[in-house]
């Protein structure tokens, strides 16, 4: 069962692709684009297609997924976290 | 999956062109002609009105695109003739006579001074006839280098970016192979990848033309936005579905255009292509608005991945949804012509994804209807550049 999968190694994030992730749940990921399978211990119920942080991100700090930036951290994120809205916004408009 | 041999079923028009649909459609210049072209293909089956909420005093480059596109319509070869029908003759003959340059038959009528009793019979009677002479057209075997393939995704998620978006990636890049003629757009959805698509351009002066459309909407963005857009873009669905930023949401986007296709030209809203390859066109990112634009442009079939679900179709171009959320396949399925998800869960990999929907693409020019035509979802929504006078 693959619960979450990452774009490409360096990424910040992975992608839940199950129902159901509850706090606390070890969590199995698939790196696409290395094709390799890492391990993570998720901190928050998490919903399907939502993110989880690889790593814990500071206010300021730029998020990665695919390679490339998509926004800043506005609120301090532990790794195994629910990473979205609450703590990360747009560079742009 | 295909080839340079591989060939469709479609109708070879007057102007050469192939279509995969033979619609006879009655098409209003302007809000009031609605009623009365409704009432038109109400009366004779087989044909389908385009009702729209607009052409009254537009003026300047938003009155141009206003004709751009219903005259793209008209053109488009899923269209065998057409019906226009407006308030006022001299609007009516320019939709109508830019029509006829495509070699099909088109009637026009105007209300003016006739009303609508007197108009809906005359244009009834000409519908009728048309739609006869167009029910006898047959398919016949094309290249698939003449199907013209758009794309636009759309409630998209993050499994649109790994999952259904890459999957029309992977089928752009072997039609882009064979020679067919692609098209994506999404102006304000490229936001945090530009710069992507300005080094996928074929050239300096493709690469210039892109960028300053895309900061031409950018300016109209910054001129008008009250906030950063959350909500509006990505919208609160994309929000549901765990797209965090306007960032995110592009780099998903742009997985449309695989990875071997070059830009190799750009097109302002609703213009026609000039020759084969993979096109941008400036455009909105409203699912309905840049389908229509697309159609308007003379494209055939369109691709359209989804994560959350979007439910949107055309009246005259077959629209293929592509999904590859478990979640949304299981709850939204009769809208789903393509299911990926198991690329989620290493079930299937990219290169058989791509296959899968190219097999569905070739089924549906060949005649099979989308899950969207079979629904009834003919959206047709122009795109406004500003008010009416």
């Amino acid at each position: 069962m693959i619960h979450f999968v990452v774009h490409e190694d360096g990424d910040s994030v992975g992608t839940i692709v199950v129902e159901g992730v509850k706090a606390g749940q070890a969590l199995t990921g698939w790196v696409m684009e290395q094709d390799r399978m890492i391990e993570v211990k998720t901190q928050s119920d998490i919903p399907i297609g939502h993110k989880i942080a690889l790593q814990a991100l500071k206010v300021g700090d730029t998020v990665m997924k695919y390679g490339v930036d998509i926004g800043k951290v506005v609120a301090p994120i532990n790794a195994g976290e629910h990473l979205h809205v609450q703590n990360v916004k747009t560079k742009r408009w | 999956m295909i080839n340079k041999e591989t060939t469709f079923l479609g109708y070879r028009r007057e102007n050469g062109r192939v279509g995969v649909r033979n619609h006879v459609i009655i098409l209003p210049v302007d809000d009031i002609s609605n009623a009365a072209s409704e009432a038109v293909a109400n009366n004779i089956k087989g044909t389908m009105a385009l009702p729209h909420p607009y052409g009254r005093l537009q003026f300047g480059a938003d009155l141009e695109l206003h004709f751009r596109t219903l005259i793209g319509t008209g053109s488009n070869p899923n269209v065998a003739a057409v019906v226009v029908i407006g308030i006022e003759p001299a609007w009516t003959k320019l939709v109508a006579d830019g029509i006829a340059k495509t070699g099909k038959p088109v009637q026009s009528f105007s209300i003016s001074q006739n009303g609508d009793h007197e108009t809906i019979m005359k244009a009834s009677k000409a519908a009728r006839e048309l739609v006869q002479w167009a029910s006898e057209k047959q398919r016949e075997v094309c290249p698939i280098s003449e199907l013209w393939v758009s794309t636009k995704c759309g409630e998209s998620d993050t499994t649109s970016g790994c999952g259904a978006n890459p999957t029309v990636g992977n089928a752009f890049d072997k039609l882009y192979g064979v020679g067919s003629t692609l098209v994506f757009g999404e102006t304000s959805e490229l936001t945090g990848g530009e710069h992507l698509v300005a080094e996928r351009c074929r050239t300096p002066e493709v690469k210039e033309k892109f960028m300053e459309l895309f900061n031409r909407y950018q300016e109209m963005i910054n001129r008008h936005k009250t906030s950063d857009l959350s909500d509006s873009q990505p919208t609160k669905g994309n929000i549901a579905g765990g797209l965090t930023t306007i960032e995110e949401k592009a780099l998903g986007n742009i997985q449309k255009i695989g990875k071997k296709c070059v830009v190799d030209g750009v097109l302002d809203y609703a213009e026609t292509p000039t020759g084969p390859g993979l096109w941008f066109m400036q455009s909105s990112s409203a699912a309905a608005e840049m389908v229509t634009l697309c159609a308007a442009a003379g494209y055939v079939v369109h691709f359209f991945p989804t994560g959350q679900g979007n439910i949107v179709g055309n009246p005259i171009v077959p629209v293929i949804k592509i999904c590859a959320n478990p979640r949304t396949v299981r709850t939204m399925g009769e809208h789903v012509d393509v299911d990926t998800s198991g690329l989620l869960q290493r079930e299937m990999n990219m290169d058989g994804a791509g296959d899968q929907l190219l097999e569905c693409m070739l089924r549906t020019a060949n005649g099979r209807l989308t899950a969207a035509e079979a629904l009834g979802h003919r959206e047709f929504v122009l795109t406004r550049l500003y008010e009416s006078a």
